[in-house]
Parts: C-alpha cells; sequence; structure tokens
C-alpha cells in the first residue's frame, strides 16, 4: 500500500459550487462525468444504472447512463427532468467541491437561487448546437446579482456540432460580451462533450484548437481566496450562553459566526443597533480559549463589561460600523407563489434577526432580455426586480457587494411562513 | 491575499456549530436523535462544541428496534453518561409485543413499524418542534435532495416536491402550531469527512467499526454477523466462520452486513474509506428496492 499522507489530507480546499444550464443541456451527464471520472461514483451506485451487462469499468463511462446517476426522485425519473436542487461531492487530491445541481426549466428557478446562494464558481451549460438562449441569459443574470466571482461556461455537446471552432467562438463572445454587462468579474470558456469526456478531465483528440484549461484542471487552479479576512470585524449574534452551572454561574457568552474581518482579545467591541461599548475578554471555544479568530469560524465571546446584548444584534469594530436605518433597498429575487406587492406587510430574516417590513416602493422590475427597468406594481414568481423596505425597528446591514452574509436576508410570508424572496442589499 | 484559512473540516464544522445553534434559538423544544453510529458520533460532538462551557441545551433521543447490536447498547450507556447527555430511549412497545421481526414481516415492514413509527409516536409524545438527525447527502439519492431545515407537516410526512427554498446560511425555522423540521447539520459532510474527522478530533465510536475475527455468514457478497441468539439465521447449507471483519454503517443486527477489512484503526479506517469503490449504504438490506429511501422519508423516516 501506498503512503496515506495524512498531512497533505489537511491541506484540502473547499470549493463550493453551482450547475445551471437548460433543459437538455446535458447538465446531469456532466455531472455524471464528473463524479466518475474523480471516482466519486462508487462501483455499486454505478451498477445500479448500468445499461449493458458486464462489468463497470470506472473509464467505460459510455455504457452507463451517466445522467441517471444524479436524478434523485421517482417523480423526476418518470419525467426524465430535474425538480430540485441536488447536491453532489467529490474531491480531488486538491480540493472538495459541494456542487449544486441546479434545474434549468424556468418554473423552478427559485431552486436555482437556492443553490447559487452559497456558490463560490458557477458552471453554466451552454448545447453547442442551440447557442446562448434566452434561460441562459436568466440564469447568468441571477447568477451575477448572487455575487457568483467565477463563471465557467461549458459550451457541451461540441461532438454534435463536429468540434466546430467557430460555433465555439461565436457562443464565447455572445457571453463575453452579456457578462461584461452583469459585472461578472472573472469568465471562463471551455469547449466540451461530457458524452465523450473531451474537455472535462481529459482533452481528447477532437479539439486540438483549443489551448485552455480543461474543466477538471480549472476547477482545480481557479482562485478561491475570499477577501472576507480585509473586511470590516461582523458577527451576528446568534445565542447568549449562560449556564448558570456551579462553577460558572455569572458567565455570559455571545455566540455565533463571524460573517467578516477578524476579532482579537482586547478589541473594542460595539453591539449595534444599541450602540453600547465594551473590549473582548475572551474567545472560547471548545477546543480551547484563542487569541484571535476569523471568518467563517463559529466562536462564543465574552466581554469585560455587563451590557445588554441579544440574539440579532451584530458585533463590530469601534470605528467601523455605519449607522443603522429602518428601511433598505434590495435587488429581489421573488420566489412565492403569489406576486410580492406594493404596501404589503413581511417578515425580513437577516443574519440572526427576524423583522417585520413593508413594501414602500418596487423601484422597478427587470426584463430579463434587454436588462431593462420597468415600473411595476408587483413581482411574479421569478422575477427580479429592485424594492424599498420600511422596516418596523432599526437594522445594521451592509451591502451586498461589500459583504454576502451581512448584506443579504430573506423574506417571509407571515401567513404561510413560507420563503417567498431573496434579497441582495444595494 | 487571505492569512487565515479554515481547513475544509474546520469549514464543515464551523458550518455545523451554526445550524445547530440556530435550531436552538428559533425552537422552543427540539431533541437530536442518536443512534449510535459514527455521524451521529460526530453530529454530538459538534453540538458540545457548539454549546461549550454549557451543557447539552437539549436530550439524545435513541428510538430503539431492540435490535441493535449489544455493542451498540454497551457504547450508548457508556458514552452518555460520561459527556453527561439525557438520553431518553423509546420503543414501538406494541409492535415489539407483537413479535415485529423482518424475517417473517419483512424488512420494509419491519422497518416500517420500528423505526419510522416509533420515531414519529417518539417525537409527537415528547411534543418536540425540531429534531436534529445525522443524514448525509452524499449517503442516497433522495437525501442528497434534502434541505437543511425539512419542513413536516403534522403527521411527520415529508412532500419533496414543495420544500423551503435555503439561501445562503440564512434558516427559515418558522412554522405553524403542529408542524415540525428535521434538520440535518451534518448534510455536507461525506462519509470520508466524518471517518477524518473522527480520527483528526478522537471522538470515541462503537468498536465493531474496527476490524475484528469476527462470526460471520457469507451470503453472496454479504456478510452477515452471526450470534448465537440468531442461529435461526442460517439457510440450508449455510456455517458460519470465523471472518477479519468490519461495519462501515451500523443499524439493527438482522439487517447489517459487515465488510472484510483489516482496518483495527483510525489512520487504517480513513486509508480504507479514501480507497472505497463501494458505498457504504451498500451493506444496509432496506436501501435495496427501487425508491425504498424515498418512499420511507416521506412516510416520516430520516
Amino acid at each position: 500500500m501506498t503512503e496515506f499522507n495524512f498531512e497533505l489530507t489537511k491541506e484540502i480546499e473547499l470549493l463550493r459550487l453551482v450547475t445551471v444550464g437548460s433543459v437538455d443541456d446535458g447538465k446531469s451527464t456532466l455531472i455524471g462525468r464528473l463524479l466518475v471520472d474523480t471516482k466519486g461514483a462508487f462501483e455499486d451506485q454505478l451498477m445500479a444504472v448500468r445499461k449493458k451487462k458486464g462489468t463497470v469499468k470506472v473509464s467505460s463511462a459510455a455504457e452507463i447512463d451517466l445522467a441517471m446517476l444524479t436524478d434523485g426522485l421517482s417523480a423526476e425519473r418518470e419525467q426524465g427532468i430535474t425538480i430540485d436542487v441536488a447536491y453532489r461531492y467529490f474531491a480531488t487530491p486538491k480540493r472538495k467541491f459541494i456542487m449544486a445541481d441546479c434545474p434549468g426549466h424556468e418554473q423552478y428557478t427559485r431552486n436555482m437561487v437556492t443553490g447559487s446562494s452559497t456558490a463560490n464558481a458557477a458552471i453554466i451549460l451552454i448545447d453547442a448546437r442551440h447557442g446562448v438562449l434566452a434561460q441562459t441569459k436568466r440564469h447568468t443574470h441571477i447568477l451575477g446579482l448572487l455575487g457568483i466571482p467565477h463563471l465557467i461556461v461549458a459550451v457541451n455537446k461540441m461532438d454534435l456540432v463536429d468540434h466546430d471552432q467557430a460555433t465555439y467562438e461565436k457562443i464565447k463572445a455572445e457571453m463575453a460580451e452579456y457578462c461584461a454587462k452583469q459585472g461578472v468579474k472573472d469568465l471562463i470558456c471551455i469547449p466540451m462533450s461530457a458524452l465523450t469526456g473531451d474537455m472535462v478531465s481529459v482533452r481528447g483528440d477532437n479539439m486540438g484548437w483549443y489551448q485552455g484549461e480543461t474543466l477538471l484542471e480549472t476547477l482545480e487552479s481557479m482562485s478561491v481566496l475570499d477577501d472576507l479576512d480585509s473586511k470590516p470585524f461582523r458577527m451576528p449574534v446568534q445565542l447568549l450562553n449562560r449556564p448558570q452551572t456551579a462553577d460558572l454561574p455569572d458567565y455570559r457568552g455571545f455566540m455565533g459566526t463571524i460573517a467578516s474581518g477578524t476579532v482579537k482579545v482586547g478589541d473594542e467591541i460595539v453591539v449595534k443597533p444599541s450602540g453600547k461599548t465594551s473590549t473582548v475578554k475572551e474567545i472560547v471555544t471548545f477546543d480551547g480559549n484563542l487569541e484571535e479568530a476569523f471568518a467563517p469560524q463559529s466562536i462564543t465571546i465574552t466581554l469585560n463589561d455587563e451590557i445588554d446584548v441579544s440574539r440579532g444584534d451584530m458585533l463590530m469594530h469601534v470605528g467601523e460600523e455605519d449607522s443603522d436605518t429602518k428601511a433598505l433597498t434590495a435587488n429581489v429575487c421573488w420566489i412565492g407563489d403569489e406576486p410580492l406587492e406594493n404596501r404589503k406587510k413581511y417578515i425580513i430574516k437577516h443574519a440572526a434577526s427576524q423583522i417585520k417590513a413593508m413594501v414602500s416602493e418596487i423601484n422597478f422590475k427587470t426584463d430579463i432580455h434587454t436588462l431593462a427597468h420597468d415600473a411595476a406594481d408587483e413581482l411574479a414568481m421569478n422575477e427580479i426586480g429592485q424594492v424599498t423596505f420600511k422596516l418596523q425597528q432599526p437594522l445594521h446591514y451592509d451591502k451586498y457587494a461589500d459583504n454576502r452574509t451581512t448584506g443579504s436576508f430573506i423574506i417571509i410570508d407571515s401567513f404561510t411562513n413560507n420563503t417567498v424572496g431573496a434579497g441582495m442589499i444595494v | 491575499m487571505s492569512e487565515h484559512k479554515l481547513t475544509q473540516l474546520k469549514a464543515l464544522e464551523a458550518e455545523s456549530i451554526h445550524i445547530i445553534r440556530e435550531v436552538v434559538a428559533e425552537f422552543r423544544n427540539p431533541v437530536m436523535l442518536y443512534s449510535v453510529g459514527k455521524d451521529s458520533a460526530v453530529m454530538v460532538h459538534l453540538a458540545r462544541k457548539a454549546f461549550y462551557p454549557a451543557p447539552l441545551p437539549f436530550s439524545l433521543l435513541h428510538v430503539d428496534t431492540g435490535f441493535k447490536f449489544k455493542e451498540m447498547y454497551d457504547f450508548r450507556d457508556a458514552f452518555c453518561e460520561e459527556i453527561g447527555a439525557d438520553l431518553i430511549v423509546k420503543k414501538n412497545e406494541d409492535a415489539i409485543a407483537k413479535g415485529m421481526n423482518p424475517k417473517e414481516f419483512g424488512v420494509a415492514r419491519c422497518c416500517g413499524a420500528l423505526k419510522t413509527s416509533g420515531l414519529l409516536a417518539a417525537l409527537e409524545e415528547g411534543g418536540y418542534d425540531a429534531a436534529f438527525g445525522g443524514a448525509r447527502r452524499d449517503e442516497e439519492r433522495s437525501r442528497a435532495k434534502e434541505r437543511v431545515f425539512s419542513m413536516r407537516d403534522e403527521f411527520g410526512q415529508w412532500d419533496p416536491k414543495n420544500q423551503r427554498p435555503e439561501l445562503w446560511n440564512i434558516y427559515n425555522g418558522r412554522i405553524h402550531d403542529g408542524e415540525s423540521v428535521r434538520v440535518f447539520p451534518i448534510s455536507n459532510w461525506t462519509e470520508m469527512d466524518i471517518w477524518s474527522y473522527i480520527r483528526d478530533e478522537g471522538i470515541p465510536i462503537v468498536p465493531l467499526y474496527f476490524a475484528k475475527e469476527r462470526p460471520m455468514i457469507e451470503r453472496g457478497n454479504m456478510l452477515i454477523p452471526y450470534y448465537e441468539e440468531n442461529k435461526d439465521q442460517l439457510l440450508e447449507g449455510e456455517e458460519p466462520k470465523m471472518i477479519m471483519s468490519r461495519f462501515r454503517t451500523l443499524g439493527c443486527s438482522p439487517c447489517t452486513g459487515a465488510v472484510r477489512s483489516d482496518a483495527t484503526n483510525m489512520d487504517e479506517i480513513v486509508i480504507e474509506a479514501a480507497a472505497a469503490r463501494r458505498s457504504e449504504r451498500e451493506t444496509r438490506i432496506i436501501d435495496h428496492g427501487s425508491n425504498s429511501m424515498e418512499d420511507k422519508k416521506k412516510e416520516g423516516y430520516f
């Protein structure tokens, strides 16, 4: 047995991905291919979807129905479509990937928003025969709104267009132009055939004209560095820790996950929205106290002064706070069955706080095809627009472009309790 | 360039702690389902980390079928005692009194009565509005579609086509009276992550996970553990044999197979998991059949 390097497993980075595409772009086949090629698909899972009798070799992926590897629900297999976002896991010696596999049907866009919200990178599938579709643009626009830093355009089914470079270049140019309008920073285009495997993890012999990296090389090498460290310290307080045991009668800790920045023992802290201040006494964890903590660690902080702190408050450094307000404006992706309406009241959940909010204005609705801003009285399911809310209580928030955690919120219908909207603060 | 970086396991740990705390903040009466297996071991460890230095703010609930391995019962009682956890054990006494067992009634019916009905009754009796479970999305294809906060109606049923969208790390814990949620804090962990984390953190697990010479019945590709008490399981022509083996996953003794293995310590188990070519649930009889996990989940199973 070759030596197993335990130290090396500690270097493995986490990359959260989302894969989106229209119906029949071959998304399930591509994911099946990635699972097979990274040996993420176990032998018995392969056996269950095998088409031909005989021994399954991992390399002979064409013999198994790759798409059937990923369709999870019986309704999906019956209809041959994907209904719900599914999460896939695969790893290479360098990275572990959590991939949200999102349905392409228009009526299931809400699942795409769900799958994309936590992603660092997105793969958009395009069928080389059909080029850039309206649905592709809708998805790209949503990914842009959700602030996904890296977009990979997978121009799939190249085998069905004779591996024609001109077809690929035309799609690439069109996507580059559209993405520029969306503020997408990092765009990579890759021609491939998920079915034959060309340019997924191996180069194949059919597209010698393409000089770039394969999909798997791209996924392994692309930058996943975030700049959370350089941002102001933000920690939403989830819970108070008051053990009230014989050993710890007066202990008061504030539990939360650091949204951005770093915090050190002795730092001057302000609690928003109350504005009360203190200094950090201890940073407590099960594994021992820390001198310093950083995003996205989950920690407990104790303070040197007994000040009032409750769930939903935000801890930050003195001097780095903004004023809190009783209004906010956000790009909203509407995912509820009932439309968002002017003057209607909802519940907003932002970090650890839930507050009542009223729609005070729908500033505009975005035309997904032209990106034009149209006047609107409501936002229907799957529509995107900019909305201003009046809040019942003051809230401290950041812009989504600055902080995906403290700049985002969900909108909850107070009658059904369903999540009906996703908000990104501008 | 970021100066600080969490390893992928520490990033998963932080995410799980966040989820566990969120449930305690938003629900009236949560409980943590404890199955005594390796995933439960990790989940309980994460919960202890989440609330340190305070004790666990909820009970552990073991829905016992009465068919678990003896080693599991011994381990469960010693472990809960050691960490000071409040352990609640519930059984479907009616079904047990009627002699429910997989051999006569079939695996699906036995699981339905002892696990699913037992669980639903225990949750209702306890009045729990949130129940943590140690299911992982990489285990099985219907679980790949499960939310972290998974809504259950008044009958404890799951509607896979109508799940709440789950955005960022903001979880919607609002429910109506009678409804409840199942919460899966280790959704994003893979089998490899679980074993690596158990190794790195030194988390205690049931000794059956480590390879040892054990009496086994060989049936096709399966190794079925042999006990004096269940010798009626032997089919004609079968003989128990001592085989170096271990369990990758632990369920009920009549329905859980072992695998041939020489992995006697955590390092060797991690290496074996890294090289594994077959999914761990292959040794669980209940998963075989066209939609078995999805159907069971709709009924209220984990």
